[in-house]
């Protein structure tokens, strides 16, 4: 089962690499991964999507957790969530294809960002499944390049993922 | 306050730490600590001849006394030939400190000489490993590292310290912490009281009740309170190969070691089971044998301080998480308070079926009249020392003969690269054993093979006056491979042999030590007792055994923990 694992780590060099190295080293797959600073400036925020048995999932939350720096993670797809990734396309846009991407990107209430006689660059936010469907909606033969952030997510309602 | 440098601080800091012993090896990078070093006489340095040996040496001394070993080497090849040895450390959750030299901070990043990301190379060997970012941060970090290295689930830490952290002349206040916080480093200081008593009353509830001790046992220092409850519930006991001398081996409750080499009844009894007390052992798959197949009818209570050594490789059913000492002590007064007593009629029938079990003999071997079988050379030797010292082995069938047949009463006594399987581990591990404990008797069981990965460490015996007493089970072979090659490989031994061996007694004698041969088994007894009676110095005793003998039992591979072969032809 695919999973999202939200982890508050040190802010300090090396800790994402240890991160990393645990995941290679136990033969845990990283399907997407992204960190930053939070409003803390100590901590960092890393958010990882893996897939694996209940049994692997057990096993990489106690593997993370025993990472000195990791101070705090959460499994967020044991409850409800929220889940979001940004995703930026350039798409080949002549002729009548314009107005056609036009709509499909307000369907996924996307925006284009940028602008030349014969490319759309578009914005798009939403969970993984939504940026798959809009490449599927405007069709991988007019997409030139796609770069997604990985996704991020935060449990829904009063519970919060802090120290 | 006083002002030190860098290198001053750190010297200082292990002296405040109360470490006696750094094992190392010197280079330019940490030319400035060993100055500092020098200028001083509280922690003492053994120079090694080689930094694979510091590390053993340093984890020897852990295992026999149970605290921190320390370890300083250079940067570059001086860091990354300890990589073994910190694995080794790493794979049995020794506690451990490797201070590092590195290039200065100016310099990392640009292939200066000797520069190595130690912090990278290692980081998937260690408990945990930290860089010094700057002078002052010194006494902190190093007490954070040994805090690290011996807490919760012990293990090897490496520090990396930049050559400009420990400049002379830049000097800064000193205090040494007494205490550091880590808010993401918290480890269990006590199990579930409610996990604890479900766990009991399942212990009063068996029928075939086992327990399973590992070397969490020894590392937690709760043989007492093992002992304790072990007796206090009259069931029967095993352990690892790393639990050996966690409850006294001569007790008629206790089974022996089980898994891979273990005993039959030890096996036996783990397989028939229907509840397993696991303490601080791992279900390593040196003792489950095939995981699907491991002791069916069986319950599981498993505790250990690392919650990600619970149900890592078999389910538990009920999991403890903290340190073995606290949680048996709950035991045993839950146990003894208990209005529930364990079903004696169950209890007697289980040992009798146990009893039948030991008296199948499992671990036997032939005996001749010429040849010396390296498993007599064993039970000798724990005869003459009054199964009182420490042993350190290497790796291979005699490792396995050793812990088979000498039988320890005591904990820390048996030191071995359990996890690993470090060939070469043997004689420094020894080493570092024998400088702190001089009057005891202490024996490096080892293979011709093995002994030659760290045989450069003769030297350092003569320097630092170490008299160890090597046992060299001589089979002429890499013996566990050619036994693999025998059982698998239709007895094509490809690369076993040790051809073109040196005359070990002459090089003994190079090294300014005694050398003695024992090629015939009339002169076994009166040659080990010669031998063991030369208290003051270090002997290389080359002792000639059956090439061809093979270790049993042995479980069949892809089995369950009940299938073994008990000799080249016996199969159960
Ligand atoms: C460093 C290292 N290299 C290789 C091995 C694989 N290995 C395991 S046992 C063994 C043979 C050891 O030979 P010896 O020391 O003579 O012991 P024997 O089995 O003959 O008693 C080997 C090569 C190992 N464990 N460690
Ligand atoms: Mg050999």
């Amino acid at each position: 089962m695919r999973r999202i694992i939200s982890v508050l780590l040190e802010n300090e060099p090396g800790a994402l690499s240890r991160v990393v190295g645990l995941f290679s080293q136990r033969n845990y797959n990283i399907e997407t991964l992204t960190v930053a600073p939070t409003e803390d400036e100590t901590l960092s925020r890393l958010t990882v999507t893996t897939t694996g048995s209940d049994k692997v999932i057990e096993q990489i939350t106690k593997q993370l957790n025993k990472l000195i720096e990791v101070v705090k993670l959460v499994d967020l797809t044991e409850g409800s969530h929220i889940e979001r990734e940004l995703m930026l396309v350039k798409l080949k846009a002549t002729g009548s294809q314009r107005a056609e991407i036009k709509r499909t990107v307000d369907i996924f209430r996307g925006q284009i960002v940028d602008v030349t006689s014969s490319v759309y660059t578009v914005q798009l936010a939403g969970d993984s499944e939504k940026l798959d469907g809009f490449i599927q909606a405007v069709g991988t033969s007019g997409v030139l390049e796609v770069v997604r952030t990985g996704v991020s997510g935060i449990a829904r309602g009063e519970k919060v993922l802090s120290l | 306050m006083e002002l030190l440098s860098g290198a001053d601080m750190l010297i200082r800091s292990l002296q405040d730490e109360g470490i006696e012993y750094v094992y190392g090896y010197p280079g330019g990078a940490a030319l400035h600590i060993y100055d500092a070093l020098f200028r001083q006489d509280k922690v003492k340095h053994i120079l090694v001849r080689h930094e694979q040996a510091a590390v053993h040496m340093a984890d020897g001394y852990a295992r026999a006394t149970g605290k921190p070993g320390t370890v300083l080497v250079t940067s570059g090849p001086g860091a990354t030939n300890t990589i073994t040895g910190i694995a080794t450390a790493f794979m049995d959750s020794i506690p451990m400190v490797v201070l590092c030299g590195q290039v200065a901070s100016t310099l990392i990043g640009e292939d200066a000489f000797q520069e190595t990301d130690m912090i990278g190379v290692s980081r998937p060997v260690v408990k945990h490993n930290l860089s010094v970012r700057h002078p002052e941060e010194i006494p902190e970090v190093i007490r954070k590292a040994y805090y690290i290295a011996a807490t919760g689930r012990p293990g090897p830490v490496v520090v990396d310290i930049p050559k400009d952290m420990t400049t002379p002349n830049e000097r800064y206040e000193y205090s040494y912490p007494k205490k550091v916080k880590l808010r993401s480093y918290n480890p269990a200081i006590r199990g579930h009281a409610g996990q604890i008593k479900k766990a009991v009353d399942m212990m009063l509830a068996a029928r075939r009740p086992i327990i399973y001790a590992g070397g969490g046992v020894i590392l937690g220092k709760a043989s007492e309170q093992l002992t304790e409850l072990v007796r206090t519930l009259g069931y029967p006991i095993t352990n690892t190969l790393m639990g050996i001398g966690c409850y006294p081996a001569s007790d008629k409750q206790h089974l022996g070691w089980l898994g891979m080499h273990g005993t039959y009844e030890a096996n036996m009894a783990m397989h028939h089971s229907d509840l397993i007390l696991c303490v601080g052992a791992r279900f390593d798959d040196r003792v489950t044998n095939a995981t699907e197949k491991f002791c069916p009818g069986a319950r599981i209570i498993h505790i250990d301080i690392d919650p990600a050594s619970i149900s890592k490789t078999v389910d538990a059913d009920v999991p403890i998480v903290g340190p073995v000492d606290a949680v048996l002590k709950e035991m045993q007064a839950l146990v003894k308070e208990s209005k529930e007593k364990p079903d004696a009629d169950a209890i007697a029938a289980w040992w009798k079926q146990i009893d039948e079990w030991r008296a199948f003999h499992g671990m036997r071997y032939e005996t001749s009249d010429d040849v010396i079988k390296p498993q007599e050379v064993i039970e000798m030797l724990c005869r003459l020392t009054n199964g009182e010292a420490f042993v350190t082995s290497d790796v291979g069938q005699h490792q396995m003969f050793a812990a088979q047949y000498y039988k320890f009463d005591k904990p820390n006594r048996w030191i071995n690269s359990g996890g690993l399987g470090t060939m070469g581990f043997g004689l420094p591990a020894a080493m570092g054993v024998k400088l702190t404990h001089p009057d005891d008797e202490v024996l490096c069981i080892t293979g011709e093979g093995s002994i030659q990965m760290n045989i450069q460490e003769l030297s350092t015996c003569k320097q630092y006056n170490l008299p160890v007493k090597i046992i060299n089970l001589n089979n002429q072979a890499l013996g566990m491979v050619k036994q693999w090659q025998d059982m698998n490989y239709e007895s094509r031994h490809s690369q076993s042999y040790m051809e073109s061996l040196p005359d070990f007694t002459k090089l003994a004698e190079a090294y300014g030590h005694k050398g003695v041969v024992i090629d015939k088994k009339a002169d076994l007894e009166t040659k080990l007792k010669e031998v063991l009676a030369m208290k003051d110095e270090l002997v290389f005793v080359d002792i000639y055994v059956d090439r061809f003998e093979h270790v049993y039992p042995m479980q069949v591979a892809r089995g369950s923990m009940k299938d073994m072969w008990l000799s080249k032809t016996e199969r159960v």
